[in-house]
């Protein structure tokens, strides 16, 4: 038994969880899952962005998967794709790396430079 | 909820359920698991996802990529390709290249806009897309006499065959007080060629309740049932697990969200006879007795199910109400025609391409459903007839090709909309075959009560029989026609009455067919 409260509260709740199923994505997080990248471990990088994400309760971020792209040397790669934005593509990175650029990237909006190997 | 990174969408329905969706669900959450990616990668049931002879079929999302003929061999390649290397699995890939040119027309949609898309298993889905703010406004803000009101604004009729106004219907009950009323949702789909009721249920079964609540309140029923039939498993299933949520929710129950309104509702299953279809019919079935019709008047309205006052609509007609309360009735009305407000959810079958469902809005064309929704006619066959309306419905030829498929349009032709089926048949078909079956049907599943019916449909039967077998001479044409007609104007209920459609139909615009059979064997006509 649920009051009107609750239950506009587990609607709202729903709304925005059906919404990650949809495109509505403010910014796109995409991890290159190629046989080198996951070699040397994206898969990780991939759970550490999942649970960094998670954990901060963002609604509207994509994270989705790609083949690689040519920079094998670079693996694990992630673009991170924002709208009206250049897309930028982070390298060698580690599940640390990975929340960094959470935390400063998709939260705050400021680009981790450190950790750069491609601009459009 | 957690979050995943995709989401895999796998229809349930029943023919995919039998062309081993339940088995590919299950290798496909053990491979995902096997290959630790359990965690990251959803595994959702839902309703069906529109396509149809493509076994059983997938969504991925947000790729947004549906796969087709997933077998469980398939299973393996699947998840190590797509979901480990991020490339789709292109020989099984059916969106692409199919949706250019079958759209599925979610924007026009409004009794089927959930199904394929969210987990019917799940109510918190439902809310998610806006799930029983219906039920809301009308619990919570709207009189009893407002919500029958806006019903009969919004124009909305009876999707079950006969098309009588809905809102008028509820207004006969409505006022009664002092007896217990009740509401309930004839899914008792039996029409031949029809099974929009199902897709509806298995899909999105907690509209339907949303609509069965509304319902209640509008004409002040404290118990409602959903008279489906026994074969239908699955939405059996659903519908039970949907109602149990809504009770766990506050949905039903006693004084639903604290405003002082009962409602019960409750699954009755139906053995699978066509009769019980039939208003009166499926009470007596529901009271236990055996399905025939009651006499009318009195109407179900007043004395229906145990003496009381009972309304009965089509599951259809339903799931339309709460998008009508949401946004109401003059939204609903520039939808569809003017005398046939909002959507109709059509069944296209024969020999067309693709075979499936569409939901579009009341006075689209034969043409457009056929070429647009159905993929055209089958390579190398060309359009003869269509049997729209199930079994009791009507033979259309190519001439009618162009007619706008609603109510009051097809009325002039003196044709029905039915059930929305829409039966598509090629050149190369005697259309004496297709009515020896449609005869052949109403013959096993006339209940017998009255002669007209009981007779007359064993009578065409002999008649159709003995012009295939070449033994009747042109006075057989006539003598099939005075016979429809007799049981059109005499037969008890619908049953027999609606066989005239067929009937006349196939001997206005086929003549030729069944003037090929006549005295093919007159040396030996006795």
């Amino acid at each position: 038994m649920k009051s009107l409260e609750e239950l506009r509260k587990i609607r709202e709740k729903a709304q925005q969880d059906m919404k990650l199923r949809g495109s509505n994505y403010r910014i796109k997080i995409v991890v290159g899952m190629g046989t080198s990248g996951i070699a040397v471990g994206a898969r990780e990088v991939m759970k550490s962005f999942l649970e960094e994400i998670e954990k901060r309760g963002l609604k509207d971020v994509q994270i989705t998967q790609t083949g690689e792209k040519g920079l094998s040397s670079m693996e694990p790669v992630a673009d991170v794709i924002e709208e009206g934005k250049p897309k930028v593509t982070y390298g060698y990175l580690t599940t640390e790396k990975a929340k960094r650029i959470v935390a400063e990237h998709i939260v705050n909006g400021q680009v981790v430079s450190d950790y750069i190997v491609a601009s459009e | 909820m957690k979050y995943f990174r995709s989401h895999i969408l796998i229809e349930t329905d029943e023919a995919s359920v039998q062309q081993g969706a339940r088995e590919v669900m299950n290798a496909l959450k053990q491979e995902l698991a096997k290959h630790n990616l359990d965690q990251e990668v959803n595994v959702l049931e839902t309703g069906s996802l529109g396509f149809f002879e493509r076994g059983v079929c997938i969504a991925v999302y947000p790729d947004d990529v549906i796969y087709g003929n997933v077998k469980v061999e398939d299973v393996s390649s699947l998840v190590s390709e797509h979901f480990l290397k991020g490339r789709p699995l292109t020989h099984l890939v059916i969106e692409r290249s199919e949706k250019k040119n079958i759209p599925l027309g979610y924007d026009k949609r409004i009794v089927l806009e959930n199904s394929g898309n969210i987990d019917p298993e799940e109510i918190n889905d439902y809310l998610g897309v806006g799930g029983y703010l219906a039920w809301e406004k009308a619990l919570l803000e709207m009189k009893p006499e407002d919500i029958v009101q806006t019903v009969k604004d919004s124009g909305l009729r009876g999707r079950g065959g006969a098309g009588f106004p809905a809102g008028i219907k509820w207004s006969f009950t409505s006022p009664i007080k002092g007896v217990q009323k009740y509401v309930v949702i004839n899914a008792d789909e039996g029409e031949p060629g029809t099974f929009k009721d199902r897709l509806i249920m298995e899909g999105d079964p907690h509209k339907l309740l949303e609509g069965t609540m509304i319902a209640s309140l509008a004409v002040g029923a404290t118990k409602a049932y959903i008279y489906i039939r026994g074969e239908y498993k699955l939405c059996i299933n659903r519908l039970q697990r949907a109602i149990d949520q809504a009770y766990e929710y506050g949905l039903l129950g006693k004084n639903i969200l604290e405003s002082g309104f009962d409602l019960d509702i409750e699954i009755e299953t139906g053995a699978g006879a066509y009769i019980c279809g039939e208003e009166t019919a499926l009470i007596e079935s529901m009271e236990g007795n055996r399905g025939i019709p009651r006499t009318k008047p009195p109407y179900p309205g007043v004395k229906g199910f145990m003496q009381n006052p009972t309304v009965v609509n089509n599951v259809e007609t339903i799931a339309n109400v709460p998008a009508i309360i949401n946004k109401g009735a003059d939204w609903y009305r520039n939808i569809g025609t003017a005398e046939s407000p909002g959507t109709k959810v059509y069944t296209i079958l024969g020999d067309v391409a693709v075979p499936g469902l569409c939901e579009v809005p009341m006075g689209t064309t034969l043409r457009t459903i056929i070429n647009t929704y159905g993929g055209g006619m089958k390579k190398g066959s060309r359009f003869k007839s269509a049997l729209v309306g199930g079994a009791a419905g009507i033979f259309l030829g190519d001439n009618m090709l162009d007619v706008k498929m609603d109510f009051h349009n097809l009325a002039e032709y003196k044709a029905v909309l039915g059930s929305g089926a829409i039966l598509v048949i090629n050149d190369s078909v005697n259309i004496v075959d297709m009515l020896e079956s449609v005869i052949k049907f109403f013959r096993h599943e006339s209940c017998g009560k009255c002669v007209p019916c009981r007779n007359g449909n064993e009578q065409l039967y002999k008649s159709v029989r003995k012009i295939k077998a070449g033994y009747a001479g042109e006075d057989e044409l006539d003598k099939m026609l005075l016979i429809a007609d007799t049981m059109q104007k005499t037969s008890f209920c619908a049953l027999g009455q609606s066989l005239l459609l067929p009937v006349k139909s196939a001997l206005d615009m086929f003549k030729d067919d069944f003037l090929s059979y006549i005295n093919k064997k007159k040396a030996i006509n006795k």
